[in-house]
């Protein structure tokens, strides 16, 4: 029994001999030659070997307690073992006393989990099985004959890789079939599969290439009559020339080289940052193209016909939005609430063309019309469901590929294998990379090992009064905030009343005086973070994710309750009565508030970049001499960018040329923020989970931003009276009976459409529609959540048989072994050699 | 989508990467497929390899005679499975290879303490790596023979949704 102990101790040494690869080369090599000998299939190693070996030891040492026992069978067996490895010479090399026959090691190279992904032969059978059963499931045959009794894969016959005679023959055949599938499947299949196929690039370009060969062979063989041979060839071109396309936009990034200038040093958190940004760039600038072409271009070109003077263009402008904008096509007044007619010209002067029909005069050219509030109205409306729809896509596929279902156990291995940041190339970020990751193992194993350390009653007690004094401060700091802002704008409502009713002050200062709300708002947006920060390193958290959620879901209630009282204000107060402040235009004004605030936003971030970066590194550099630069806060500036996309969002009804502003300042916030964090920041020391921060971001995004600015304009359109002079929805008494005013008009004008109208009035006045269409779809919900639900306990289920296949393998294996021991065991005694089975 | 022409395109500037790691080596025309292999000390001055502590890995990983050299195809194969838009699923197949030190198709202790030694740089202490890579067998060894096969790779990889290369 004492052997059994000492052997085991020295493979600990005896594996610490072998610290180069070079040592492990040589014993490849001799092992390689050896198998080859043998088998067909490549060579085992000794270290292999070694496991095993040490496999059955540890299951032997189990099992040292059941040696005592008398007429055990495992103990006779460890005897027997033990006194061969003496006399097993041949397979060994001085480094391994190895237990397993050649037959047994024959046979052990030859498993199938040993092959897959080595030879070639091995991947092709892999894959033929793989696009055989894609083909099955696309034909939608029956799947009972998928299922045998046992639902084993390597019972089933999946993936089974034997010694074959004539492995050559078997791997062209197998070649065969598998192009013989691969164009039998749709193209995206056939793409993605060979995409996925661990072959070199030159194997694969070579299938692809046989497959579509067999393709086309097939199609010109066959007899299609001429159109349709046509219609085939065109489609092709169109197929080819939309990939040409494709490539030739790939081959266009925007700011490929800045992002992977940021990537390499700063890796993928600081970098999604900036992705974010581009995101919100290609939807604005959607949002600018369609607003550009469906309603600014038309208007532009055809000017309203009357249209006061406009003061001249002061600098104040640019911040305000007033003074030489206020009349243009910027706003809202400015859109005719008539129907364009291209060559029609009002000679009898000072005649308003009629509201709403357009018919009033006599023009000869009746198609060259364009029905401004119709397109006013319906741009809005698709813009923002176009958009919706592109969030709510990119957010589930965002959240399918980060928040896995299964509920993850294997911390430490995750990060061994997952946390290193590939895209980081600079040395000194590295460094840290390594010295971060070391850290994290440190405070995981630290974890892991002291996980039964208890806080008394006392500690936690403690720590709940730290966490509700915080969450007080930061609950009454916003109320407060909050409150703030209400009263504020409600004393500049008043002022504007009194400069409404004295005319005789100066516009310009009027003007200015109008800065005075955006600027209290921003102020607010920029310091009170910063007493939230000061809030949670008071309290200390324990793990940094639950700190960065804590931080963001505070910055959210500050902005949400801000941006809600602001809504209030311009709905509520404005809208509801403008005339007691003069105003003949309320969209206007609130429109010139919109940009305003965007502008504000804009100057702010830029102070906090300077002040927060550049000026906070020089001082602590120079002044306090230390090393450590201040870390770039990714959530905070992320929840700045929705902020500012949400006001955005807000005033595209308002003001349809925002998204261009919006445009112009994501622009050069880009190349400001690179410019600050490559000169003044360093890698954030903590750890970032960043898939999952993205779908949180894309998540709020869509959410508390994009659904509440949707809500706040449908509120808009849906009941509050537009101004009655100017707009293209004057003298309505909704801008939603702009649409409904169409539906009339098109009855009056084609009497068959009539359903049409009534269908119209019926879906979308009944409020009963909408009940039937939400109950509909939280059953859709309801049921997709009970799916994957079973798809969890399925799960479950295959993890045990997972275990159980092991238990299997395991005793097969030392069955095997012990069938070979008893046929050599006669033939032991004869000679000193053993024969190979 | 890899059409024709993105897939020419994107040859014509590898080529000019894989030629000015050996100028003298790399020929210009490359039409009739000359037998050129660039040794692994040139391959790995690329800057985008030149700190990775898996880089001499990698490169073995796609050499065809398994020692690091290089020939134009290998290196087209390197950098079609290291890009962003290639799938996860090839990516985890060559990350289980890159990481599989001794090549024999599991991922043993020795494997794992090899990596971790190249990931923190020797800052762990030789118990706390023991312990780190006993832990990480434990958790996603799921048949119990005390290495990772390739299944429980895959299965522990596909729960890591930070998986990014």
């Amino acid at each position: 029994m004492a052997r059994i102990v000492n052997f085991d101790l020295r493979y600990p040494l005896m594996e610490a001999g072998l610290e180069s690869p070079v040592d492990e080369e040589g014993v490849h090599d001799s092992f390689n030659q050896l198998i080859a000998e043998q088998s067909q299939n490549g060579g085992l190693d000794a270290l292999e070997l070694q496991e095993l070996q040490r496999e059955l030891d540890e299951e032997g040492r189990d099992n040292v307690a059941y040696l005592s026992s008398p007429g055990h069978d495992y103990g006779r067996r460890q005897e027997r073992w033990e006194a061969e490895r003496e006399d097993d010479g041949r397979q060994t090399d001085s480094l391994a006393g190895e237990r397993w026959s050649s037959a047994t090691l024959k046979i052990l190279s030859s498993m199938p989990s040993r092959t897959i992904g080595r030879s070639r032969g091995a991947i092709i059978s892999q894959y033929y099985n793989r696009t055989m059963q894609l083909r099955r499931r696309r034909q939608s045959r029956p799947s009972i004959r998928d299922f045998s009794r046992s639902a084993r894969p390597s019972i089933r016959g999946y993936g089974m890789e034997g010694d074959t005679t004539d492995s050559e023959g078997a791997e062209l055949r197998k070649r065969e079939h598998l192009v013989n599938n691969l164009q039998n499947l749709s193209v995206s299949d056939r793409v993605r599969m060979l995409r996925g196929m661990p072959l070199s690039v030159a194997e694969k370009s070579e299938l692809r290439m046989q497959a579509m060969q067999k393709e086309q062979r097939r199609h010109s063989g066959r007899q299609i009559p001429c159109c349709s041979r046509l219609k085939y060839y065109i489609i092709i071109a169109v197929r080819q020339s939309w990939y040409s396309w494709l490539s030739f936009i790939h081959s266009l990034q925007l700011w490929q080289v800045a992002l992977k200038r940021v990537s390499g040093r700063f890796g993928t958190g600081v970098l999604s940052y900036f992705l974010f940004l581009k995101t919100l760039l290609f939807f604005n600038l959607f949002l600018f193209l369609v607003t550009g072409a469906f309603l600014v271009l038309p208007q532009a070109v055809h000017p309203p016909l009357f249209s006061q003077g406009r003061p001249s263009f002061s600098g104040l402008e640019l911040l305000t939005g007033a003074g030489y904008f206020s009349d243009s096509v910027m706003y809202y007044g400015y859109y005719s609430n008539y129907t364009l007619r291209k060559s029609c010209r009002v000679d009898t002067g000072g005649q308003n063309m009629s509201i709403s029909n357009g018919t009033g005069m006599d023009c000869p050219s009746k198609r060259h019309s364009y029905n401004m509030p119709m397109a006013y109205f319906f741009t809005i409306g698709v813009s923002f469901f176009i958009t919706g729809i592109i969030l709510v896509y990119s957010m589930s596929k965002s959240f399918g590929q980060s928040f896995r279902i299964d509920k993850s156990h294997s911390i430490l291995a995750m990060k061994v294998f997952c946390s290193w940041d590939f895209k980081v190339l600079k040395k000194s970020s590295v460094k840290l990379m390594s010295e971060n990751i070391c850290t994290q193992l440190k405070e995981l194993l630290a974890e892991v090992n002291h996980k039964h350390v208890k806080n008394t009653v006392c500690q936690k007690l403690w720590r709940l009064t730290v966490h509700g004094i915080a969450w007080t401060i930061c609950i009454a700091s916003t109320t407060g905030c909050v409150i703030g802002i209400y009263y504020f704008s409600e004393h500049m409502h008043q002022n504007l009343r009194l400069f409404s009713r004295n005319t005789h002050q100066n516009p310009l200062l009027k003007e200015a005086s109008m800065l005075a709300l955006p600027v209290v708002v921003s102020v607010i947006n920029l310091l009170l973070p910063g007493l939230f920060n000061a809030a949670a390193w008071m309290e200390d958290y324990d793990s940094p994710s639950v700190r960065t959620y804590v931080a963001i879901g505070r910055n959210l209630m500050l902005k949400v309750s801000v941006l809600g009282v602001l809504c209030y204000h311009w709905l509520g107060r404005v809208a509801a009565d403008p005339a007691s402040i003069n105003l003949t235009c309320w969209e206007d004004f609130v429109g010139q508030e919109l940009y305003r605030f965007l502008i504000m936003d804009f100057i702010f971030t830029l102070l906090d970049t300077l002040f927060g970066e550049f000026l906070w590194r020089l001082f602590s550099e120079k002044g306090l001499k230390r090393r450590r630069r201040p870390v770039f806060d990714i959530a905070r500036n992320v929840l700045d960018l929705i902020y500012g996309q949400t006001l955005a969002w807000l005033g595209v009804l308002f003001t349809p040329l925002l998204p261009a502003v919006q445009i112009l300042k994501l622009l050069l916030l880009f190349y400001i923020k690179k410019g600050s964090v490559m000169m003044n920041c360093q890698a954030p020391r903590k750890p970032y989970r960043v898939s999952q921060m993205t779908t949180i971001f894309i998540t709020l995004l869509c959410i508390p931003s994009f659904i509440g600015a949707s809500v706040c304009v449908t509120y808009t359109m849906w009941s509050i009276t537009p101004s009655s002079s100017c707009g293209p929805f004057r003298q309505l008494k909704t801008m939603f009976q702009a649409g409904k005013r169409w539906v009339e008009e098109l009855e009056k004008d084609n009497p068959s459409l009539s359903m049409l109208a009534r269908a119209h009035a019926y879906l979308v006045e009944n409020p009963f529609f909408l009940f039937v269409g939400a109950g509909i779809f939280l059953i859709v919900i309801y049921f997709h959540s009970q799916v994957v639900d079973g798809q969890r306990k399925i799960i479950s289920l295959l993890q045990e048989q997972i275990e159980n296949e092991g238990e299997d393998k395991k005793f097969l294996i030392t069955r095997l072994q012990s069938i070979h021991e008893q046929k050599r065991t006669p033939t032991r005694r004869l000679t000193s050699q053993d024969s190979t089975c | 989508m890899p059409s024709n022409m993105s897939c020419v395109l994107c040859c014509s500037r590898l080529h000019g990467r894989y030629r000015e790691l050996a100028p003298h080596l790399v020929p210009l025309d490359y039409t009739n497929n000359p037998d050129i292999r660039v040794p692994l000390t040139l391959i790995i001055t690329m800057p985008e390899l030149k700190e990775n502590p898996f880089r001499d890995r990698i490169v073995e990983t796609f050499s065809e005679d398994g020692h690091g050299n290089l020939t134009f195809n290998d290196f087209v194969d390197m950098f079609s499975v290291l890009c962003e838009t290639s799938p996860r699923e090839l990516k985890t197949i060559y990350a289980f290879k890159i990481y599989d030190f001794n090549r024999d198709n599991f991922i043993c202790k020795e494997d794992l303490e090899k990596t971790l030694n190249k990931l923190t740089k020797g800052e762990l202490t030789p118990e706390e790596v023991t312990l780190v890579c006993d832990k990480a067998i434990e958790e996603a060894d799921l048949d119990g023979d005390n290495k990772l096969s390739f299944a429980d790779f895959e299965n522990m990889i596909s729960k890591a949704p930070d998986f990014l290369r």
